[in-house]
């Protein structure tokens, strides 16, 4: 399930509720912003994630003197290396797009989001001095030292997260200014900076981050495993990613619980198409699973009673406030906000009970990795996490519709003024992006397939080494 | 100095920033474009993977700090800006896009065939970037983004300015690039490949001290309030740029690397500081100035905070980087030497 794929669906329910009021740029501007966020926030899990763990595999390979762990470390190095070049192009493309997509919110509230983002450019300052260092410092400084080059980055890829959270936090709860005679006044951006919301949503994303780069890096020595390959070096290589994704996912459910508390007051349309509460019912509203909306019925949901009530209100008797409390105008796309929210939350129960069973199963003595199954499931574990991930956008930026501010500016209003012509960039964006991702895979496969022959240092074709040889 | 227009010259201090380091990264993109076959090129190639491999994404950072400043501290004008110069910001993120990306995978390419295919986008994207950002910059000092945004799609960046700072971009970019790396040559034992470079170094300087020259005239025309600008308060930067470009050619010449990479840096400053002063007050010429483009007071007053920790945090740890790049310890002038040591010093 592919943002774009996502971004198809979206289309048509955006175009059969919202068509008659919008300008012609606006839906292509939306998918374009889709597909670039979609691919960078895979990226920047890795940015925000993927340092903490090679500093613990560079740290036992240093402490314990252990070969296999610092050679790990090395090769996740080179790894990073290419994921954050792509990873830094692609957030590159998003600080391009606030402006050249939505000139209407940058335009009007520019200087009243801004703070966090440029804390943010710090942040990044931080990380990519501190990439260079790193990657580059192999064998050229003290291992100590070394080894404390990756750890900063660890850090700003907390700031970097909260930073951009707080500017999410803020579009779905804005605080910070008012709004007199159609001028935006009263700015204080520190409240935007440090708004309430900012720190719950924050912790869901970094947690993913864990998640996703967790789980993806264990499941390429799962896969390795299955192919035969049982040496030290893959049992680590699974363990010490998988120990990180094993306290994230064990965490997420419990965070993204308490994100979800006071939806009801902080944006009731949302909490109405996540539940599917077309009406409110009277009394306990049930947890309704799957299921469509059509034409006001909701139709082929799994309904088990009291849950919806308990879980989204904390209480047995008060009810889901449904859809017949909101104005047609301000309703978001139903379904596709419904169907995102519970892939996540579906994915995120399954992570959770996955990691329980095997750490049980080890308690009692059972190796599961040495269970085919085991390591199948655990292969595809990286990629739910980014369905999980990418569900959890959608929820909640196609939730927030028709509001790129909630309550204050409507996504039309901070469209540019530009014409259909914008599907053409949206198609040459699809083909560079998707030219990217083959790029990535294409080298990242071939770096493995040399590591696996033996080869250590992958000179470039060209360097002096290689080229003696032609 | 009031608020918004201290704002405004940290806001400069990035453009210079992001002229001098990413303006030399990216003009390595002509270096390895006119390196020559696989293997006559392959020294320069190599020389330009680890000459820029580990700054380059430090210094890519001062365009996303120029955009954050502009977009929070001058909001209405970044969305004019963006509105009107749609199409070379479009085509200059392509290229910053593609030559990030393909730098990288060129680095870890298993074949000649790849490495060949992605150091030739990254070399040409390389050189697109700097092109359109340059159009930009030209349409903004020519006074063609209108305040209220949505100006003339194209012919806001297809003017004489406009082709004429980009073309000036690019080659400035180059002359940049080639001094650092004349120097690293030398500094790594290539004589020959210095050799090389200094030649052609020597001659990218000479045209491009000629096509600023014969560029004045049409800008004169053509931008009146940048020329008037540039010819009065802005003068004296505009000869130091003009001293510090001379001053390269005779130390490249003279085969003082180390200095040169000194006044060629002064050079480019200068010249990016002389067009910023040179139309002050406005920020977009003859639309908006800098005291009406200013967004909310809390928030300046909020970024001059974030750039003074910056200044305090990141400043040293980017002196250390560079520090690093340049020290003995990583320039060990064998390679075989250096392997080594990796080998010792990790342990593995
Ligand atoms: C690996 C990824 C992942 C996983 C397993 C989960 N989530 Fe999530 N969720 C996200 C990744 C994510 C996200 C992509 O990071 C979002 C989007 C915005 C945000 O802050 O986090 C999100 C948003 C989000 C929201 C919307 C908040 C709002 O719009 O105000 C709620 C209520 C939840 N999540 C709740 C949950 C629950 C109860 C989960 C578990 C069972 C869960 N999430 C698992
Ligand atoms: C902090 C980060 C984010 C910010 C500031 C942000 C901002 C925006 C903006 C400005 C839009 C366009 C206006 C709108 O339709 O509401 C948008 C739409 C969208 N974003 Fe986000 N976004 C963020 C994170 C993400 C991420 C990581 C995803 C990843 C999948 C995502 C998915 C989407 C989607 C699918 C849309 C289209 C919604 C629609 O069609 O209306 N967003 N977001
Ligand atoms: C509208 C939303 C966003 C914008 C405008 C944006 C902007 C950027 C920019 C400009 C960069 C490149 C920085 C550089 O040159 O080093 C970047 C990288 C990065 N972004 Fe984003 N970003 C957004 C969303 C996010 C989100 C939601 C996250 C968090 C999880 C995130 C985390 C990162 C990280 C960690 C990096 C470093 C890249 C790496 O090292 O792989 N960004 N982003």
């Amino acid at each position: 399930m592919s943002p774009a794929d996502l971004a198809t669906q979206l289309s048509d329910v955006a175009t059969s509720t919202l068509a008659s009021a919008e300008p012609a740029g606006l839906l292509p501007a939306r998918q374009q912003m889709a597909l670039s966020l979609g691919w960078h926030i895979i990226l920047a899990c890795f940015g925000v994630a993927f340092p903490a763990i090679i500093f613990v595999m560079h740290l036992r390979g240093i402490r314990r003197d252990d070969p296999v762990a610092l050679g790990l470390a090395k090769r996740w190095a080179k790894v990073s290396a290419v994921l954050f070049a792509i990873g830094v192009v692609s957030g590159t493309v998003l600080s391009f797009e606030m402006g050249l997509l939505w000139p209407g919110l940058m335009g009007t509230f520019g200087d009243v989001l801004g703070l966090p983002f440029a804390f943010e450019g710090l942040a990044f300052f931080l990380e990519a001095i501190f990439l260079g260092i790193y990657l580059y410092g192999w064998g050229r400084m003290p291992p100590k030292v070394h080894l404390f080059m990756v750890a900063p980055m660890a850090v700003t890829g907390v700031i970097g997260t909260y930073c951009v959270l707080a500017v999410n936090a803020w579009m779905n709860n804005p605080t910070g200014f008012n709004v007199v005679d159609g001028e935006v006044v009263d700015i204080r951006p520190w409240a935007v900076l440090f708004n309430e919301h900012t720190a719950l949503q924050f912790a869901h994303m970094w947690v993913a981050a864990y998640m996703v780069v967790g789980f993806s890096i264990a499941g390429v020595y799962a896969v390795g495993m299955l192919r035969g390959r049982r040496d030290r070096h893959h049992r680590l290589g699974f363990t010490v990613p998988f120990v990180f994704a094993t306290v994230a996912a064990l965490a997420q459910p419990f965070v993204g619980h308490v994100l979800g508390d006071g939806l009801d007051e902080r944006q009731p349309a949302k909490l109405a198409a996540f539940e599917l509460a077309e009406t409110t019912d009277d009394g306990a509203s049930p947890l309704r699973i799957g299921g469509v909306l059509i034409d006001g019925e909701v139709k082929g949901a799994l309904e088990i009673p009291y849950l919806g009530s308990l879980i989204s209100m904390g209480s047995l008797s008060e009810p889901v406030p449904g859809l017949d409390r909101i104005r047609d105008e301000d309703e978001p796309p139903v379904n596709l906000t419904h169907w995102a929210f519970q892939t996540m939350i579906g994915i995120g129960l399954l992570l959770m009970l996955g990691v329980v069973m095997y750490w049980f199963f080890r308690w009692r003595r059972t190796d599961l990795l040495r269970n085919r199954w085991f390591l199948r499931f655990a292969a595809v574990c990286g990629p739910l996490a980014v369905v999980a991930l990418q569900a959890g956008w959608i929820a909640t930026e196609v939730g927030r519709q028709p509001w790129i501010v909630y309550g204050v500016m409507r996504t039309t209003e901070a469209a540019g003024e530009h014409s259909a012509g914008l599907w053409w960039i949206l198609g040459a964006s699809t083909v560079v992006y998707g030219t990217m991702t083959v790029g990535a895979i294409v080298v990242l496969r071939s770096m493995a397939r040399r590591w696996r022959e033996g080869e250590t240092d992958l000179p470039s074709p060209y360097g002096p080494d290689r080229l003696a040889n032609l | 100095m009031t608020l918004e227009l201290a704002v405004a010259c940290a806001l400069f201090a990035g453009v210079i920033a992001y002229a001098v380091l990413g303006g030399a990264d990216f003009g390595s993109g002509f270096w390895d474009l006119t390196a020559g076959g696989t293997r006559r090129g392959a020294p320069l190639r190599t020389l330009i993977d680890s000459s820029i491999g580990p700054v380059w994404e430090a210094n890519h950072v001062w365009l996303v700090y120029i955009l954050v400043t502009w977009w929070t501290g001058f909001p209405e004008s970044f969305a004019a800006a963006m509105t009107t110069l749609f199409v070379p910001l479009v085509l200059a993120l392509l290229g910053i896009v593609l030559r990030g990306a393909s730098f990288a995978f060129r680095k870890y390419a298993e074949t000649l065939g790849q490495a060949r295919l992605f150091g030739a986008v990254f070399a040409t994207s390389s050189v697109l970037a700097p092109f359109f950002l340059g159009t930009v910059a030209g349409a903004i000092a020519s006074g063609r983004v209108p305040a209220a945004g949505h100006g003339d799609p194209w012919g806001s960046w297809i003017n004489p300015t406009s082709l004429l700072t980009g073309a000036i971009a690019v080659g400035t970019c180059a002359f940049v690039s080639g001094t650092f790396l004349t120097h690293d040559a030398a500094r790594a034992g290539k004589s020959e490949l210095a050799a090389r470079l200094r030649a052609r170094t020597l001659v990218v300087g000479v045209v491009v001290g000629a096509a600023v020259f014969v560029a004045l005239a049409p800008i004169d025309h053509d931008a009146p309030t940048l020329a008037a600008g540039l010819t009065g308060r802005a003068l004296p930067l505009v000869a130091a740029s003009a001293l510090g470009g001379a001053a390269t050619l005779v130390l490249l010449a003279r085969r003082r690397f180390g200095p040169a990479r000194g006044t060629a840096v002064l050079a480019v400053a200068a010249v990016v500081a002389g067009w910023g002063l040179g139309q002050y007050p406005w920020l977009l010429v003859d639309e908006v100035t800098v005291a009406e483009a200013a967004g909310a007071r809390a928030t300046l007053q909020g970024l001059l905070v974030a750039v003074g920790i910056a200044a305090v945090v990141v400043g040293p740890a980017l002196a250390y980087l560079f520090y690093l790049t340049q020290s003995e310890q990583w320039n060990e002038r064998d390679q075989g030497k250096a392997e080594h040591a990796a080998g010792e010093l990790t342990g593995s």
